[in-house]
């Protein structure tokens, strides 16, 4: 079958999906949870619960704090201790409600048996307040609250959905994992989606380094028979995932600057939010599990695993699970290489879209001396975007925010691959964000 | 040949003149009529065009002072008084002296107060490390120690002092236009009332975490206590969000809350050293053997 | 570790350095250089070594003692004075050679900042430099009649013959020994060994040092020109196949026109580039006093670079 790609820039970094093999394990209860009330883009939500209270696991314990906001649910049962600010992984303190875990009691209504629920359900407007009221939100790493993304305005209309099983960052293998494992109820998620945004066609696109995870998927397609869905394989470049480059990939059309890309017609969701999706319509289970990949290229293969874990065990816990930090470690990133946060604080709490705990050793990422540039053009080849990095770092250390603008900075998406592909090691992409931040605010 | 060169200096010169009458012409007919008053003004300015005005420049500076009515809301901190009162003479305006100012590091974070808790291996700049996360230190409000500040100064009068990893002020230097206040992601940098004889006191902190966790990250920080607002008697000191504050035009400079707090954090600077008197005792000693 | 590090993303880095692009340049030209050596011996090596070295010490002294910098890229050096060596007659005195190395260096790269800053490609810059300061010993040719320098008498450049004595002279070359591709009648090192070129060009292709657009458009343009006017007349006007491997043209095209620092940065900025090349190239061989183009082209073409920058950008994503 073609395999699609995106034309512009990109670049491929080894792939070190060490931990594919590794079949998702459930991790045991901690003694104590802090759920995070920004565990979602937009407002934070607002605790509901007070000291003392007793709560079940899928128990609301936060309301949404705007329209752009999710629910967060409890995801243990136990006791309110404290609620209050807590260092977040960038050290930055966001309110967390601590709960002393006592059993693992869930909420009533709650089905956590395994069998399929394949029947879709014809409501829309029952089907979007469910997910809403399940706290579901992006899962590739915006966390962008998934009601509203499924609800586009009505004079866009959604021509396709497109689901990202993507997973291009470098060592991550959670979605792999899920789609391997999971087939059925990302299928069925899928189709419920495709209810929602008005019965348009879905994709199912995933990398070609990845072709047990397409064939199991296209056979759960096959099997469920849901009308309009297919699996498109992508030849496997850095970043496929990115939501702009997919629909290029996939559909062939680009979204203008600054454009959403209900735009041309397109919604995209990650595989892991079909997942969540399906859980929360079909068993009514709220987000408060997910999937992460603890990786790396200084540990060994036993200590590589994928855990299913919930959203409140603070990092800390699962690295002591797993094995503990490894010795060579000299940097740990939440989430992919190429655009994972860089983890400060390990004893911070993970949130509903945690990816990964990656251990770094200090050749594969301590930098190297600025140099000057060279102009070798390297940054501008790699830019998925079509911007010209070395132009905009040169104007990022003049401090012209007017010719950042026109050289539209603002539609950088951060993706790495410029300061990626530098010979000269120079910082672009600090330099970029740096500026995108300053020119947000003029 | 004398005729090659006569005719060279004929043509030349009459080109000369020819271009000079046509330069004085467009120079009359496009000329752009300007109030007097804005050159004179920008005359004793102090030409650094930094901003610190207000507006874009020191020409900016004199029109807007030539079209106001008054000069409220206008003043030249890097020419200070001296050259408000010259604006004041030429516009016929009248001025109030304004206390001289003086940009002050609130924050007392050095590497031996504070320890690091993990190495930035990113670009060199405050802006970019407070975009990525809280700092590479156990408190999420300090100075990030990258100079951007440093780099913002026009007029040299900030350094960085390897040793503790802070800014350094050189009050001769600053001239408080604010470049430095504009630059900090922390807001650490405040201008404050240089004070008489730059006498003045205030807090070296600007952490709003409680009081033990300030204290683990960093051995001088406030811990929001209360002790110094109990013992100010001029009422200038508040204490929000687990920090104090004095208030610069209230102080009075008696120094009692700089002997009060516990973790040393609030700093008196350019106070006489008082040199301890004798004690009785050692006096009628003396007296004894002589 | 007892401090973990922490930066903004990305995490990882591609493998190459700003040192090893230069080290694939250079590996690039040895082929040329070792043919250069055979050919022309002992003084060859000479020029090399004054050059090469005296562009890296040049280097190193300016940064620790004006500019107070360090010193990355002694790579970068090194093949500034290696293509200065392949432009030079291999019988230039050494002191001569040394003012070139210092006009390459000090004057057309470090003061207009260092290394990625210069307008002008310095090699070049330095031969024109040496060119107008010393043109008895820089039209002062060579030719060997055995290996390694061995017997040589003084001659022309092949494009010198054609200029003084218009295109019959082609056919007695073939006489005196000259191949297209494998010439070693007169010209610089650079110029004697087309293979050897092409061959370190096809490295740099394959290790993606170098894109193909710039030699591309040059020879293109060079070859259309010259058919052209070849056609037209061809007893005056010399042909494609001879204005395409003689001279300079392809140790400038391959290697000195493609320099990164010098040369624009998108496509079709790289394509007005290399056609200005060409077409000033053939104005100057076929309408010029001097016999060769290629430096003179590059140079003004160099000038250039900054305004097709500033026209010309990357297709970016969302606009048609």
């Amino acid at each position: 079958m073609r395999k699609l790609t995106f034309p512009m820039g990109g670049v491929h970094p080894d792939d070190t999906k060490y931990a594919r093999d590794c079949a998702i394990e459930v991790l045991p209860l901690p003694p104590v949870v802090y759920v995070s009330v920004s565990q979602h883009l937009g407002a934070p939500a607002v605790p509901c619960v007070a000291v003392g209270d007793k709560v079940k696991a899928g128990q609301v314990v936060a309301e949404p704090g705007g329209f752009i906001s999710a629910y967060v649910h409890s995801p243990v049962s136990g006791t309110v201790k404290s609620i209050g600010p807590r260092k977040d992984i960038a050290g930055r303190p966001v309110t967390h409600i601590e709960i002393v875990v006592e059993g693992d009691e869930w909420a009533e209504g709650i089905d956590l048996s395994p069998e399929l629920v394949p029947e879709i359900p014809t409501d829309r407007a029952a089907v979007l307040e469910k997910i809403k009221a399940a706290g579901v939100v992006g899962l590739g790493g915006a966390t962008f609250p998934t009601h509203v993304k499924l609800n586009p305005p009505p004079e866009s209309k959604a021509e396709c959905l497109i689901i990202d099983g993507a997973e291009c960052e470098p060592y991550l293998t959670s979605d792999y994992r899920i789609m391997l494992e999971r087939p059925d109820e990302i299928v069925v998620g899928t189709a419920i989606m495709q209810m929602v945004l008005g019965g348009c066609r879905a994709v199912l696109a995933v990398e070609d380094n990845k072709p047990e995870a397409i064939e199991a998927l296209q056979a759960s397609v096959a099997r469920l028979g849901y009308a309009n869905m297919e699996v498109a394989p992508l030849k496997c470049k850095y970043p496929q995932g990115s939501e702009k480059q997919l629909i290029d990939a996939v559909l062939g059309r680009q979204t203008k600057p600054g454009a959403l890309p209900i735009s041309v017609g397109a919604v995209v969701q990650n595989a892991g939010t079909a997942l969540a999706v399906y859980e929360a319509v079909q068993k009514n289970k709220p987000l408060v599990t997910n999937v992460l990949t603890v990786t790396g290229d200084c540990l060994s293969g036993e200590k590589m695993h994928n855990y299913l874990f919930r959203a409140g065990m603070t990092l800390n816990y699962i690295a002591e699970y797993a094995g503990g930090v490894p010795a060579d470690a000299a940097k740990i990133v939440s989430g992919g290489p190429m655009m994972g946060k860089p983890i400060a604080n390990l004893d911070a709490a993970t949130v509903k879209g945690s990816p990964a705990i990656l251990y770094l050793s200090e050749e594969a990422t301590r930098r190297g001396k600025e140099g000057p540039c060279i102009r070798c053009g390297r940054c501008a080849d790699a830019c998925p975007m079509g911007l010209e990095p070395f132009l905009l770092n040169r104007l990022a250390k003049a401090g012209d925010i007017e010719a950042l603008k026109e050289n539209e900075v603002l539609n950088c998406i951060e993706c790495g691959c410029c300061l990626y592909s530098c010979p000269a090691y120079i910082p672009l992409l600090d330099r970029i964000r740096t500026a995108k931040v300053l020119a947000k605010k003029r | 040949m004398t005729e090659t060169i006569l005719w060279t200096v004929a043509i030349l010169a009459g080109l000369g003149l020819v271009l000079s009458v046509i330069l004085f012409l467009i120079a009359k007919r496009f000329r752009v009529e300007e109030d007097p008053r804005i050159d004179k003004v920008e005359a004793v300015m102090p030409g650094a065009n930094c901003g610190g005005c207000g507006f874009a420049g020191c020409r900016a500076f004199a029109s807007a002072a030539v079209a106001a009515p008054n000069l409220d809301g206008i003043f030249c901190p890097v020419g200070g008084n001296d050259v408000m009162k010259q604006v004041a003479d030429i516009l016929g305006y009248e001025v109030q002296e304004q206390a001289p100012m003086v940009a002050v590091v609130r924050c007392n974070g050095s590497c031996a107060n504070r320890p690091k808790t993990n190495e930035y291996d990113g670009v060199k700049s405050c802006q970019a490390k407070a975009a990525l996360y809280a700092g590479d230190t156990g408190c999420a409000f300090g100075c990030l120690g990258c100079g951007d500040c440093v780099a913002a100064c026009q007029f040299g009068a900030l350094r960085m002092d390897p040793e503790t990893g802070l800014p350094v002020v050189d009050e001769t230097k600053c001239t408080a236009c604010g470049a430095c206040v504009r630059t900090c992601p922390k807001g650490i940098i405040e201008l404050r009332k240089k004070g008489p004889r730059g006498m003045r006191v205030y807090v070296r902190c600007v952490n709003k975490d409680k009081g033990a966790v300030a204290r683990k990250a960093c051995a001088a920080a406030c811990i929001g206590c209360g002790k110094c607002a109990k013992v100010c008697a001029s009422d200038a000191i508040t204490i929000e969000n687990n920090l104090s504050y004095i208030d610069f035009e209230k102080c009075r400079l008696c120094k009692k809350c700089v002997a009060e707090c516990p973790t040393g954090a609030i700093l008196a600077v350019n106070f006489p050293v008082v040199k301890p008197k004798p004690s009785p005792v050692e006096v009628n000693k003396e007296e004894s053997h002589a | 570790m007892d401090k973990f590090l922490v930066s903004h993303p990305p995490h990882i880095h591609a493998s190459r350095t700003t040192a090893s692009l230069m080290r694939d340049v250079i590996i690039a030209l040895l082929p040329a250089t070792a043919v250069a050596v055979v050919f022309y011996g002992w003084s060859m090596l000479l020029v090399l070594a004054v050059s090469i070295v005296s562009c890296v010490l040049l280097e190193w002294a300016i940064c620790k003692w004006l500019m107070k910098r360090p010193f990355d890229c002694p790579e970068a050096a090194g093949v500034t004075g290696l293509l200065l060596a392949l432009n030079l007659p291999y019988t230039t005195p050494w002191w001569v050679v040394l003012i070139g190395a210092v006009f390459a260096i000090g004057v057309a790269k470090m003061t207009f900042g260092g290394l990625g800053q210069n307008v002008f490609n310095p090699a070049i810059a330095a031969r024109v430099f040496l060119l107008i300061s010393f043109p008895a010993y820089m039209t002062h040719w060579e030719i060997p009649q055995g290996l390694f320098g061995a017997d040589a008498v003084t001659g022309s450049t092949v494009l010198s013959l054609v200029s003084e004595n218009g295109t019959a002279v082609i056919d007695n070359l073939a006489e005196m020994g000259w191949h297209p591709l494998f010439a070693y009648v007169g010209g610089s090192a650079g110029e004697i060994s087309i293979l050897a070129l092409l061959a370190g060009f096809a490295y740099l292709l394959l290790r993606r040092v170098v894109k193909i657009w710039i030699p591309l458009a040059i020879f293109v343009t060079v070859a259309a020109i010259s058919g052209i006017f070849h056609a037209i007349d061809p007893v005056t006007y010399t042909g494609p196949v001879f204005n395409l491997l003689s001279g300079g043209l392809v140790l400038g095209a391959c290697f000195m026109a493609t320099d990164y620092v010098t040369s624009p940065m998108s496509v079709p900025g790289g394509l007005i580039f290399g056609f200005g090349i060409g077409l000033l190239v053939m104005l100057i061989r076929y309408f010029g006093a001097y016999p060769e183009g290629t430096s003179f082209a590059i140079l003004f073409m160099n000038m250039t670079v900054p305004l097709l920058d500033r026209w010309f950008h990357q297709p970016k994503f969302g606009r048609d």
